[in-house]
């Protein structure tokens, strides 16, 4: 019987050790964890319970017969993060680089089944060379097993993808189903073909960073959703936003203990807004003052910066925010921070997280770029997200809203629960200016005609009260109460209960 | 006694005279720029006056503007401050002539003391002790040049009309002579509307001191003892503290007794300070007289008992001083620290923006002292770019030196300010330096101490591992916190462990925590024990804890995995992690930030005045490669070391925001 033990504990030992200490090594050299070491940092410790731990391939061609590691390059498996259950799975560069086999996709979609089934998220830490050659078909025939999963658990389980190596050909689609993607800076890095076949058929020349990384993939593409210095700061912020998320989308966002006064007044807000119209402010000193303890979790940082997205809490419960920035490109609407607003509402409805929606647009980018890159189409996805969103959803328009963007950003006609304006909103079709060059055309030619009008429309309409008037706004309120106002909104809509009608699914303008 | 007062001035000084003014029941008149709307000094007075647009040339020192706002509004008297028109005679001759009273000396003591010539000339007459130089006018660089040879470097070039280190230079050879002259004249013509230069000996190893005076318009004069103004940084004070830890009872006599004698020389009334170099051998020498009352007053007020605010509208109302000299006694210690919002980080330079947390430590008694702070702005207020960086005077008083220190020392550690850059972290250094807790300083010192500029405090092993106790303590209270999210897994919640790895500052501390109801007790590696308590919860910012019976006061920032902690002029960084976790982060790869050696940054938002040197051209250690104009001041930036300019990003009259590249080298 002793004997019989032991030899469990020598194979678990040896399926630990994945590829060998040398190749442990050379993974460390690169400034890279272990497949189980990032397990360690990202679980709570102790709690990761592993399975198929013994599983190897079945590939019997180009004599793969003769190399039959356990585990065969992933680990999987679930534990607790702050108590609350995730699936996992993280895949081992150290056996055959990574490389996705028949089992190895296997392994994933067991983990998969399981976290739908009992509504948990999934996690999971990619660094793989891309499909397993040898297998063949049979490795892409894995690659769509997790594919289609990954399409079953979007909107039922948050899945989260950390990217942590290599990333490339097929493997990327996985990832880019998930609902947010994580990249390690310097370290790993995405494309669908690499900077050898780039150089091939385009001649252009690139270098796998260049091409796909964290850099490029968190400003320019727009692929990942953050970017980490290491792999200790990566896992370290995933347990932060998986705090955040609700386990399924069966169950309410988190609740967690908080220690700041939910009526808490900050005067400086006061004078947050600037009294030239066009002087820029920084949004985001007002997204962390309203916060509870002045903790956002931003997402997408760095990419079409004139909109903040992210999460923070109040009194204690998850709250997606949605803002614009007026110290880029004035706030405005464009294709890019479109999309990306779009796709975060879309995510807190899914999860039933309320929206905060903080507005200073002064509407859509005009131009020719914008307009061939079909802004009407990519616009319309944030407009459409807005309306169709049941959960709980409180605006404050600090500033501008103006135009059709004043509509989108989460409007009192979009279903918005409480719609409040600070008494510097200004709620109209447009800007003074261009009201009057439109309105008094024909006496453009007197400057101070157009001064007269100009004051004439502003005293009119660049103020709160005409939309207040209609009943669009609900209440304007002081900027220093905002957390105590926005707070005790997102309260009393603890209970909202709100649900379109039946459909297979909407035809969002994709 | 006036029933209105009209405040010819902005910021804390405005505020200041509010105070008294308000004490003494009068009613205060504020004047505001455009930039000025929403600032401190309007919301304290019981009017304002809108005066213009910002920059000062266009309404604080416009002479006509603030007639009218006087007439406007039939103030009696006129509190001038310091700076813009405190020493401006003209403005002390309009005042006459309306028949409204002046806060402050005579035209003709203003007259003769504004001018530093003439007041060297008439101190020496009045048997004060008084420095060689110069004492004409210089006509161009190559005078400048000749002068400076006979009077023998090193040389101070002042505007005539200077003050505050504007228009101030110090040469140790011609061309720096040369230099130093043209951009004196340049600032002097800026800031004063006056390019009158004029040279003097540099006095080695010297320390400022000044006696404060306050006379009345009947012939009496006392001198309110010193204050220790060394603690300088190109010319402008930083620190000050009354008495002097220097001087000598003789040698303040003599001191104060030559100073009221200049006083009653010039027929001066009000509150004035003669300022003086002391070498160390407590030679002193006469430098200016200040005509006025100055910023550094309240350390006087802190050891007197005297309200000088009050004595000078005593004063200009007539009143005979109620206190003769044997009544002027010295009580305690008082030190005075300037909050300047100038980036210690960035060599000082002034930054600008919006407030977006500002938190001074609270008014009145702490530890074995009392603090006072006089201040101009408040949280959610702009420091604009068109006035002086001073944000607030932090001033603390103890029965000894040494209390003082200490008092202010957890002052500044509680003082939160956000938003702009500012110098905390480096009056923190400066309180924990020795030079200046031994009192051993010159005007030098922070030219000697900080040549390189501050790159904040390397604490001791003793302040690290009071640091990372408190922080493993309040690491434990935010991850207990986390592990009590709803939705955990019953029977398997998360257990948080004792063991801990806290690293900072290139040290890493393995500790264990046993926490009871009143605190922690953090044991180390060797054995040692930190007993830390407090009511620090995630989020404060500050957080106000014990360790073994001693104050820490932290300031708190998120970063991942642990905090930023800001204490004592040390800015770290601060992982708080399980054992394990710390083996593994020391597995991963060490970052540098990205070379910037090999180019030229904007320091400052500023305006590019002028670039001196082109693509191609070999420059060497030192060389002037261009001018950038921020806040009045023209800083050359130079070469840090030989090399060949690659490319050239900017052209005169560029506005460049801070950390733009200006040039490259390769």
């Amino acid at each position: 019987m002793k004997d019989i033990l032991q030899e469990l504990e020598d194979r678990r030992t040896e399926a630990r050790l994945g590829g060998g200490e040398k190749r442990i090594a050379s993974q460390h050299a690169k400034g890279k964890l272990t497949a189980r070491e990032r397990i360690e940092l990202l679980l709570d410790e102790d709690s990761f319970e592993e399975f198929d731990m013994f599983v190897a391939h079945r590939c019997t061609e180009f004599g793969m017969q003769d190399n039959r590691p356990k585990g065969d390059g992933v680990v999987t498996g679930w534990g607790t993060i702050n108590g609350r259950m995730v699936y996992v799975f993280s895949q081992d560069f150290t056996v055959f680089g990574g490389s996705l086999s028949e089992t190895h996709a296997q392994k994933i979609c067991k983990i998969m089944d399981m976290a739908m089934q009992n509504g948990a998220p999934v996690i999971g830490i990619n660094d793989s060379g891309g499909a397993r050659i040898q297998e063949g078909v049979a490795s892409l025939a894995g690659y769509a097993e997790v594919f289609q999963r990954n399409i079953m658990a979007s909107g039922v389980i948050p899945q989260i993808s950390v990217i942590m190596g290599p990333c490339a050909g097929g493997a990327v689609y996985s990832p880019a189903m998930t609902d947010f993607i994580f990249m390690v800076k310097d370290s790993s890095y995405m494309f669908v073909t690499g900077p050898d076949v780039v150089k091939t058929v385009t001649n252009e020349v690139v270098t796998a960073e260049e091409l796909g990384g964290a850099s490029t993939h968190t400003k320019k593409s727009s692929v990942a959703d953050g970017a980490f210095e290491n792999d200790v700061e990566a896992l370290a912020e995933v347990r932060r936003l998986v705090d955040f998320l609700p386990l399924n989308n069966r169950e309410k966002p988190p609740v967690r203990p908080f220690f700041d006064e939910p009526g808490r007044v900050e005067e400086s807000l006061d004078t947050l807004i600037p009294d030239n119209p066009n002087t820029p402010y920084d949004m985001k000193e007002l997204i962390t003052k309203i916060a509870d303890e002045g903790d956002f979790y931003e997402i997408q940082e760095d990419y079409a910066k004139n909109i903040i997205t992210g999460f923070v809490r109040l009194e204690g419960q998850t709250v997606g925010v949605v803002a614009n920035q007026p110290m880029v490109l004035a706030g405005c609407l464009d294709i890019d921070s479109s999309r990306k607003a779009a796709r975060f509402v879309r995510f807190c409805d899914c999860f039933e997280i309320p929206i905060l929606t903080l507005v200073d647009v002064p509407g859509f980018l005009p131009g020719t770029s914008q307009e061939y890159g079909g802004v009407i189409k990519h616009g319309a996805k944030l407009l459409f997200a807005y309306g169709e969103a049941t959960v709980p959803k409180v605006t404050v328009i600090t500033r501008k809203a103006y135009g059709g963007a004043y509509d989108v950003m989460a409007s009192k006609h979009l279903r918005g629960d409480f719609n409040y304006a600070w008494p510097t909103a200004e709620i109209a079709v447009m800007g003074a200016k261009g009201a009057t060059e439109i309105l008094y055309r024909s006496e453009l030619g007197d400057p101070e005609k157009i001064a007269a009008r100009t004051q004439e429309y502003e005293d009119r309409f660049a103020n709160p009260f005409v939309a207040a008037e209609r009943g669009f706004i609900d209440e304007v309120i002081q900027p220093r109460s905002t957390r105590r106002r926005v707070s005790r909104a997102f309260a009393s809509l603890r209970g909202k209960q709100l649900t379109n009608p039946w459909k297979k699914h909407d035809n969002i303008p994709l | 006694m006036f029933n209105k007062i009209l405040i010819a001035n902005r910021g804390e000084i405005a505020c200041r005279v509010i105070k008294t003014a308000r004490k003494m029941g009068i009613q205060t008149v504020a004047l505001y720029s455009d930039a000025d709307k929403a600032a401190l000094h309007v919301q304290m007075a019981d009017e304002a006056v809108h005066i213009g647009p910002p920059p000062a040339n266009q309404s604080y020192i416009v002479i006509d503007k603030v007639m009218d706002a006087i007439r406007h509004t039939g103030a009696q008297a006129v509190h001038p401050g310091y700076g813009f028109l405190s020493e401006n005679p003209k403005f002390a001759q309009a005042l006459e002539a309306e028949g409204v009273a002046f806060v402050g000396p005579p035209v003709k003591a203003i007259e003769a003391m504004g001018d530093k010539i003439t007041s060297k000339k008439i101190a020496q007459e009045a048997g004060v002790s008084t420095v060689p130089g110069y004492m004409g006018l210089i006509e161009d660089a190559d005078e400048a040049v000749k002068i400076s040879n006979e009077i023998g470097y090193p040389v101070m070039i002042k505007a005539s009309a200077g003050g505050g280190g504007k228009g101030m230079r110090i040469a140790w050879n011609d061309e720096e002579a040369r230099e130093g002259f043209q951009s004196s004249k340049n600032e002097a013509a800026s800031s004063f509307g006056d390019d009158r230069i004029f040279i003097e000996k540099f006095v080695t190893q010297p320390r400022h001191i000044e006696i404060q005076v306050l006379a009345d318009a009947h012939g009496n004069c006392v001198y309110l003892n010193e204050r220790e103004c060394s603690i300088q940084r190109r010319n402008q004070k930083v620190v000050e503290e009354a008495p002097s830890p220097f001087l000598d009872e003789a040698t303040r006599k003599a001191m104060g007794e030559q100073s009221v004698a200049l006083a009653q020389a010039v027929g001066y009334t009000s509150a004035g300070t003669v300022e003086f170099i002391v070498d160390g051998d407590r030679n002193f020498y006469f430098l200016e007289m200040n005509t006025r009352l100055q910023v550094e007053h309240p350390v006087t007020e802190l050891i007197t008992g005297v309200d000088l605010v009050e004595q000078m509208i005593r004063v200009a109302n007539g009143e005979p001083l109620s206190i003769t000299q044997d009544d002027v006694k010295i009580n305690g210690w008082a030190i005075e620290n300037r909050l300047y919002a100038e980036d210690p980080y960035r060599n000082f330079l002034p930054s600008i923006g919006r407030l977006t947390r500002y938190r001074p430590p609270a008014e009145g008694e702490l530890g074995a002292g009392i603090v006072r702070n006089d201040t101009g702005v408040y949280e959610g207020g702009e420091i604009s770019m068109y006035y002086d960086p001073m944000i607030a005077k932090l001033c603390t008083w103890a029965p000894t030196r040494a209390e003082a220190i200490e008092v202010m020392r957890n002052a500044l550690d509680s003082f939160e300010v956000e938003g702009i850059g500012h110098n905390l972290p480096f009056l923190s250094a400066v309180m924990d330096h020795d030079r200046f807790t031994s009192g051993n300083m010159t005007t030098a010192f922070i030219a000697e101490e900080y040549p390189e500029g501050f790159e904040g405090v390397e604490l001791g092993d003793a302040d690290l591992r009071r640091i990372a106790a408190a922080t493993a303590a309040m690491n434990r209270v935010a991850e207990i916190r986390r592990a009590r999210i709803s939705g955990r897994l019953d029977n398997h919640e998360r257990h948080v462990g004792e063991s801990w790895n806290v690293a900072l500052q290139g040290q890493s501390y393995d500790v264990t925590i046993a926490a009871d109801r009143d605190g922690s007790t953090v044991r180390f590696e060797d054995g040692a024990e930190l007993r830390v308590s407090g009511d620090w919860t995630p989020g404060d910012q500050l957080a106000t804890m014990d360790v073994d019976g001693a104050p820490l006061v932290l300031k708190v920032g998120k970063i991942s995995g642990g905090f930023r902690i800001r204490s004592r002029g040390a800015d770290l960084k601060v992982h708080v992690r399980t054992p394990r976790q710390a083996e593994l982060a020391r597995l991963m790869p060490e970052k540098l930030p990205p070379d910037t050696s090999k180019m030229l940054l904007c320091p400052m938002p500023g305006l590019i005045v002028k670039v001196d040197v082109e693509v191609g051209q070999e420059v060497q250690e030192g060389q002037a490669l261009c001018t950038v104009e921020a806040m009045k001041m023209e800083n050359i930036l130079r070469a840090e070391r030989k090399g060949v300019v690659s490319k050239i990003n900017a052209s005169a009259g560029d506005n460049l925001a801070v950390d733009e590249v200006i040039m490259e080298f390769e």
